[in-house]
């Protein structure tokens, strides 16, 4: 089989990435999917707050993905389902296998790696106890209760505040369960301020911020878990235990991009973000393979995911029609004080068309600063903040007559402190 | 009324069932929990040892070299994976090195072939991640690693296949002496035996105290363990022991069979029988201890961790023995470390036991040693996975994202003999889940097949053990005007 472009993964990045490109005239396209439907993770999303930005709406994820999946669908774009991508080469040679073709390979011109992330799991972040059951991810509990229609617990204990976790707090207790507490590591929430509001302050849950768990109850199935108050450096502080009751404990505790095949194309990962380091085209290290949405870097809202992915497609249809300038990465982004990371890595000017669009997440709470972009130590932009908080993914637009003003060399970001809320 | 009864379906009891079954007798295999292979076999370091550490004269030392000699064939014979790789016994200091003479004098009298000394230079030449204060190690070539739980789940299998009964959901609760042999009380089974084999394990004194006098007691010592990620699974290439000391073989590092990286265990004990908890305790201690023979370690690539227990005594040695006053009574207890090397020439030696004391046994002329060979898609070559999914096209829907296992490889693992019936059954014989989302993504699936397969309700499928329930029941049912 042959491609001009193949689109690994059909959840929010793939539908976008894959509607670009063929709206800027790439005919031969094929969507790969993993799951029995297109819209992946967004389809177990069944609260409302997607689309506000790209839709001027408040849609569930359902909704959102069925308007990508009709658009899709309308552009005949194919799309295999129930398939799993094994192996893309460096030459994108892409080794598959589903039920229908069986095992199979197809070349393409070029890919766009839209396989997005896991759930870091207890294991990884090293919970101390026994192997009961009923110690779940949120994301797979979600799966559970919102698409197959079965509860996993009666009370629950809910690990980290990431907006899964707040979702399924409330989304527990609309089933009829208890959730007796979130427990979050750092002095501030890992999810969205509205999802404090709307999923734990309207239903009398409570957050115990600089917590965490320190132990698992249980011979075959949770009993008890044990929590504790954690010093500056999320030490447990001895004395300050208390016991919770409860048959389920939930995790929400991060986010990782999956990047096993990115890895088998010899794409280069950049260690901070965990995915591949990309261009302002969203192009990788390997020329002609593109990356969008969460396989890049975890994102905060869909809409995000959206107009990345639109930027990946649109770049990608260039690189197949050859109009795409090669990227020998003469401007480098660099994250300062008081930023974690940035995308894209790097910058090649004449690719950009209109603006670009810096991404980034900042390491700490902070009110009434400022995000400063500098060219080689030169101001570019400023822009003021009343509050940045590492659960929000911030972003620059640069344009025109901002980026005429840019030289080779190095882009940076930094927060410029005028208060810090919390260490 | 049976010709043999085995109690307990870890390594030793699956094992010892195999070697039975090469012979014209009726037996049965029973164990306390809902699957075969689930206590101190499913969490151990799965190394096969050489055979150096063991004092000469025991049978630790007599049934390790031997088990070790016979693991290639076995593995072979019910495919399933063994490496023999070799191991390391690092030295840091003088008194290491004169340790290192001594357990190479050991091995040399246990009877290990090829051990070597070898110098900081080749050691770190052949292992460029191990600490520079290397200053030399013992190589002992005949070391290697397997599946532990695998390998007990196929000589379950296999012993099946060959006419084994295996009774689950089974404790062992009563022994009484008959004038033929034994009557055993095993959950809603009521047992009439001529032999009775005791490998409970962690139980095995509570078992023979049933019937017995008690002469021995069972100390379990916890081990913790962390498992790696994939991405570390070369980080050697070898076993790497740490420098010894008077606490047994301390903690290891290597490359799994499966391809992950184990560092573990702690020892700490004696602990109840049930206690397989981790602790923060512990985690520290891999972590210190790992660290100093592998300094640049990527710990924070840990996916899981476990503790195993093992069944110690205070002298140090297994017991195959039969207790005074009950004839065909054998006990195969206190079977610590190197007992999943062991277990082979353990239940050699049983059958020769029973040989020797109570006549020969007629050889089952039908005995087929091999089980059904495992497809295993993902590591099939391209025309091997066309041919497979042509064969059932369940083989191209892959199920566990991580390790690519696909619905083929679940549902065939689901109606063997010994078969799966719980989420961690599947990921035992075929390790869906067993990667690094640790079946966040494939559980819901897993789950659905299992129910399918075994046309029972999803809610009844469990994690584990009996009571490791998973789902508590439906959702809420929607409200009338939307039905």
């Amino acid at each position: 089989m042959n491609y001009d472009l193949v689109v690994i993964g059909g959840g929010p990045a793939g539908l976008a990435a894959a509607i670009e490109a063929r709206e800027n005239g790439v005919e031969s396209i094929l969507v790969l999917e993993r799951d029995r439907e297109l819209g992946g993770i967004l389809q177990q999303c069944i609260h409302n707050g997607f689309g506000l930005h790209t839709f001027k709406e408040e849609l569930t994820g359902p909704e959102y993905a069925e308007r990508f999946i009709r658009k899709l669908k309308n552009l005949s774009i194919e799309y295999k389902l129930d398939t799993m991508v094994l192996d893309v080469t460096e030459d994108k040679l892409i080794s598959a296998v589903n039920t229908l073709d069986g095992f199979f390979q197809i070349k393409a011109k070029a890919v766009v790696l839209a396989m997005g992330c896991l759930e870091r799991t207890r294991g990884a972040i090293n919970i101390p106890g026994t192997r009961a059951s009923g110690v779940y991810t949120a994301g797979t509990a979600q799966r559970f209760v919102n698409m197959e229609g079965y509860m996993v617990g009666k009370d629950v204990v809910i690990v980290g505040s990431g907006d899964i976790g707040l979702v399924m707090a409330r989304r527990m207790t609309l089933e009829g369960a208890n959730v007796h507490a979130v427990v979050e590591l750092m002095p501030y929430s890992g999810g969205l301020a509205r999802n404090i509001v709307q999923c734990l302050n309207d239903y009398d849950i409570p957050l115990r911020l600089s917590h965490t768990v320190t132990e698992v109850r249980g011979e075959d199935r949770v009993e008890e878990v044990v929590i504790a108050k954690v010093d500056e450096d999320k030490r447990p502080i001895p004395g300050t235990e208390q016991v919770i009751a409860c048959d389920t404990l939930l995790l929400s505790v991060g986010l990782i991009p999956e990047n096993e095949l990115s890895k088998k194309a010899s794409v280069e990962i950049n260690p901070l973000t965990g995915g591949p380091v990309v261009n302002e085209s969203m192009e990788t290290s390997v020329p002609g393979i593109f990356a969008c949405g969460n396989v890049v870097h975890v994102h905060d809202l869909v809409d995000w995911v959206t107009e990345e992915s639109c930027r990946a497609g649109k770049h990608a249809a260039k690189y197949v029609k050859g109009e795409l300038s090669a990227s020998d990465e003469p401007i480098r982004t660099e994250a300062e004080d008081g930023v974690r990371y940035i995308v894209p890595h790097h910058i090649q000017k004449d690719n950009i068309d209109g603006k670009l669009t810096l991404m980034f997440r900042v390491d700490n709470v902070y009110e009434n600063a400022r995000i400063v972009i500098k060219n080689n130590g030169e101001t570019i932009k400023s822009v003021k903040k009343r509050h940045l908080a590492p659960a929000e993914m911030e972003s620059v637009k640069l344009k025109a007559k901002d980026l005429e003003k840019i030289q080779d060399g190095t882009l940076t970001v930094n927060v410029t402190v005028e208060e810090v809320v919390a260490q | 009324m049976y010709d043999v009864t085995i109690i307990g379906a870890g390594i030793v009891g699956t094992s010892i069932a195999r070697e039975f079954a090469k012979y014209e007798l009726k037996t049965v295999l029973v164990d306390k929990e809902n699957d075969v292979s689930n206590g101190t076999t499913k969490a151990n370091s799965a190394i096969v040892h050489a055979g150096f550490d063991c004092k000469p004269g025991t049978l630790k030392a007599e049934t390790n070299v031997r088990g070790n000699a016979l693991y290639e064939q076995l593995c072979k014979e019910l495919d399933v994976p063994f490496k023999k790789i070799g191991s390391f016994v690092t030295a840091f200091n003088e008194q290491d090195l004169a340790h290192l003479k001594f357990l190479k004098r050991q091995g040399e009298a246990n009877g290990v072939q090829g051990l070597e000394i070898l110098s900081r230079e080749e050691v770190l030449n052949r292992e460029p991640n191990l600490s520079q204060e290397a200053i030399a190690a013992l190589y002992a070539p005949t070391a290697g690693i397997v599946g532990s739980f695998e390998l007990a789940i196929a000589l379950a299998e296999n012993a099946a296949d060959n006419g084994v009964e295996i009774l689950l959901n089974s404790p062992v609760t009563a022994i009484e002496k008959t004038p033929h042999g034994y009557r055993l009380t095993a959950g809603e089974n009521v047992i009439e035996s001529r032999y009775v084999i005791n490998c409970a394990g962690l139980y095995a004194d509570k078992i023979n105290n049933l019937v017995n006098e008690p002469y021995f007691e069972i100390l379990p010592f916890a081990g913790e363990y962390n498992l790696f990620d994939r991405s570390t699974g070369d980080y050697l290439n070898t076993i790497v022991f740490q420098p010894p000391s008077d606490k047994g073989k301390g903690v290891v590092a290597l490359p799994t069979v499966e391809g992950n990286f184990l560092i573990g265990p702690t020892s700490d004990g004696p602990k109840e029988r049930n206690n397989v908890k981790t602790t923060r305790k512990g985690m520290q201690e891999l972590r210190e201890k790992g660290m100093k023979v592998l300094p640049d370690f990527p710990f924070h690539k840990v996916i899981t961790s476990f503790t195993g227990l093992r069944a110690k005594t205070p002298d140090n040695d297994f017991i195959i023995d039969e207790p005074a006053g009950s004839p065909r009574f054998i006990n195969v207890a206190a079977i610590d470390s190197p007992g999943l090397t062991a277990a082979p020439a353990i239940a050699e030696k049983v059958v020769q036991m029973v040989k020797e004391n109570h006549g020969l046994l007629v050889e089952d002329m039908d005995f087929i040693p091999s089980r059904r060979p495992v497809n295993r898609f993902i590591e099939a070559p391209a025309e091997e996975k066309a041919r497979l999914i042509n064969y059932d096209p369940r083989y191209g829907r892959i199920i566990c994202r991580c390790e690519n296992i696909t619905e083929g490889d679940i549902v065939d693992m689901i109606h063997r003999n010994a078969g799966a019936e719980t989420i961690d059954g599947v990921k035992r014989r075929v390790r869906a889940g067993a990667g690094r989302c640790q079946g966040g993504f494939c559980a819901p699936r897993v789950m659905e097949i299992l129910a399918r397969e075994m046309n029972v309700d999803i809610t009844s499928i469990v994690k584990d053990k009996k009571e490791s329930y998973l789902l508590t029941g439906e959702t809420k049912a929607p409200a009338k005007e939307f039905v």
